[in-house]
């Protein structure tokens, strides 16, 4: 569903260009959920954003059911769908709930919205009172299940999520993680999640590739982090550190390049 | 020997159009020369107790308590002047952000030599020495460079443990950190936490750790509370956090998903109205 193979991604030009991403390739079989997990500048959601076609300067191969991403094909949006980390950015302040869920039946010429908006409200738990509401009136877990909800109106069968929960608390993360959970069984989704989180990354994803300085150091299974036994030290050493605070841990750390 | 900082019955307020709003109800605990974390979801006044208690709330906060004391000092009856010879000195407090709190103007250098002279007086040589000293102890690699450079020429990282130095260096006894390290990538915050941890072993520093994090907290604090809507649901030792026994606690700490414990879906929280009760 998802085939992304020897991605390039550079930022500016000639002494200061930054290699974002460099060679990475990966493959998301249909309905399954994978994971990319990094450290910031790992260039995770570089990936993710040329998949949305928000970053159409790459090179190499990234394509979503067959369709090159950001070249313009009219056919991605229906496609595949991104939900942002920060729910208090991704909403337009003064639109309605009801306005942000209608937006893209307007644009994609899609009747019966009245009937969508109510189901889709219902499918994220967010009851009709909420149809009229603006942003600023809802918590941050709302807003998140507003944005979910907007990333499944035109029923795509991929969603891009850009470290979903990192702006919640602990409590409202766990509703958001069930509801995605909810939505790729009933809606038959492919997944791809950003996070730096590598318990999110285990308890959503099949499989997950781990993310260093713009490349992938090892992609494994869920099981073999549930078990601790990742191949290389980079992933070890992260696997340590988000395990608490160790003095021995933090006086053995070690800079990857 | 009397605690660092006494707090007895801490309450802040806000006035709203429909009332007042008490944002931290009737707050009670002791520091001594010890890790305390503060742990809590937003709006549990975790952040609100850490300015109250260093005397830097917005304007329109009112506060009140029955004792708020550091070092023997009331801080309630203090006067202005007495407030300024403590904060910043004797007291500290470092924010999550490193971007707003450091000036965007000064160097890094200046910045800091500017908090050494202020709190401790001395001559500019003196004060560049010492800024020197306290770069090099949260481990910035080129101090001497790094003295030079402006706030934006640093990474995030680099910014947090440069704000960590400069409030460090008047030696204070007693640090507020509210979510120092909440930004940064795990491998870093541990570098930072492994800092303030030498610190309080080898100054005896009192650390008041503000965070969402519990097992960080956990891992981390000698002592921790637990607040919820304004007031304190559960007091435990740290080590002992994972096997607390208030269903608020519990509830938090069963919401997290662990790698080692695959669940389907995850346990919700389920509030107790109760627990907002006035004891």
């Amino acid at each position: 569903m998802i085939r992304v193979e020897d991605l390039e991604v550079t930022f500016g030009a000639g002494r200061d260009a930054v290699r974002a991403v460099r060679g990475v390739s990966f493959a998301v079989a249909p309905g399954e959920s994978f994971g990319l997990v990094g450290e910031s500048g790992s260039g995770k959601s570089t990936v993710l954003r040329v998949l949305a076609g928000l970053n159409t300067r790459y090179r190499g191969v990234a394509e979503i059911g067959g369709i090159a991403a950001g070249r313009g094909d009219r056919r991605l949006p229906r496609l595949v769908q991104m939900v942002f980390q920060d729910p208090y950015g991704s909403l337009h302040p003064r639109h309605t709930v009801d306005r942000a869920l209608s937006e893209p039946l307007e644009i994609h010429g899609i009747g019966d919205a009245n009937a969508r908006v109510a189901r889709a409200l219902e499918e994220v738990g967010l009851g009709p009172a909420f149809r009229f509401r603006y942003p600023n009136q809802l918590s941050g877990g709302q807003r998140q299940r507003v944005a979910i909800a907007r990333a499944l109106m035109l029923e795509p069968k991929v969603l891009l999520l850009d470290e979903p929960t990192s702006a919640l608390d602990v409590s409202v993360q766990a509703e958001i993680l069930n509801l995605l959970k909810r939505l790729r069984a009933s809606h038959r989704l492919t997944i791809l999640l950003v996070s730096h989180n590598l318990a999110v990354i285990a308890h959503m994803c099949d499989r997950l590739a781990v993310m260093n300085r713009g490349a992938i150091v090892e992609e494994m299974d869920s099981e073999a982090l549930r078990r601790a036994a990742p191949r290389e030290p980079y992933t070890r050493q992260l696997l340590l550190a988000s395990r608490g605070y160790d003095r021995a841990v933090a006086a053995g750390l070690v800079t990857y390049d | 020997m009397s605690a660092l900082l006494e707090v007895e019955d801490l309450r802040v307020t806000f006035p709203t159009p429909t009332g007042p709003f008490e944002a931290v109800r009737g707050v009670s605990f002791s520091l001594g020369r010890e890790r305390l974390g503060i742990v809590g979801e937003s709006g549990s006044g975790k952040s609100l107790t850490g300015r109250a208690v260093i005397g830097l709330l917005p304007p329109n906060a009112r506060l009140s308590a029955r004792r708020l004391a550091f070092d023997g000092v009331d801080l309630l009856g203090a006067d202005a002047r007495m407030l300024r010879r403590l904060r910043g000195r004797r007291m500290s407090l470092v924010l999550q952000d490193p971007k707003y709190s450091l000036n965007p103007v000064l160097r890094i250098g200046e910045q800091i030599a500017e908090a050494v002279r202020l709190h401790r007086g001395g001559s500019a040589r003196e004060a560049r020495r010492r800024a020197l000293g306290m770069l090099e102890a949260v481990r910035i690699r080129d101090p001497e460079r790094a003295m030079r450079l402006y706030p934006h020429e640093v990474s995030g990282g680099m910014g947090q443990r440069i704000m960590i130095a400069m409030m460090l260096a008047p030696e204070p006894d007693l640090l507020i950190a509210d979510e120092p390290t909440s930004a940064l990538d795990v491998t870093v915050q541990m570098q930072v936490l492994a800092i303030l941890d030498n610190l309080v072993a080898k100054r005896g520093m009192g650390l008041i750790f503000i965070s969402h994090d519990l097992d960080l907290v956990a891992s981390f604090c000698d002592r921790v509370l637990v607040m919820y809507g304004g007031r304190v649901m559960e007091e435990c030792r740290a080590r002992e956090l994972a096997s607390a026994r208030h269903p608020y606690t519990r509830g938090l700490l069963d919401s997290l998903p662990r790698i080692d414990r695959p669940r389907e879906l995850l346990p919700t929280l389920s509030r107790d109205p109760a627990w907002l009760d006035p004891a």
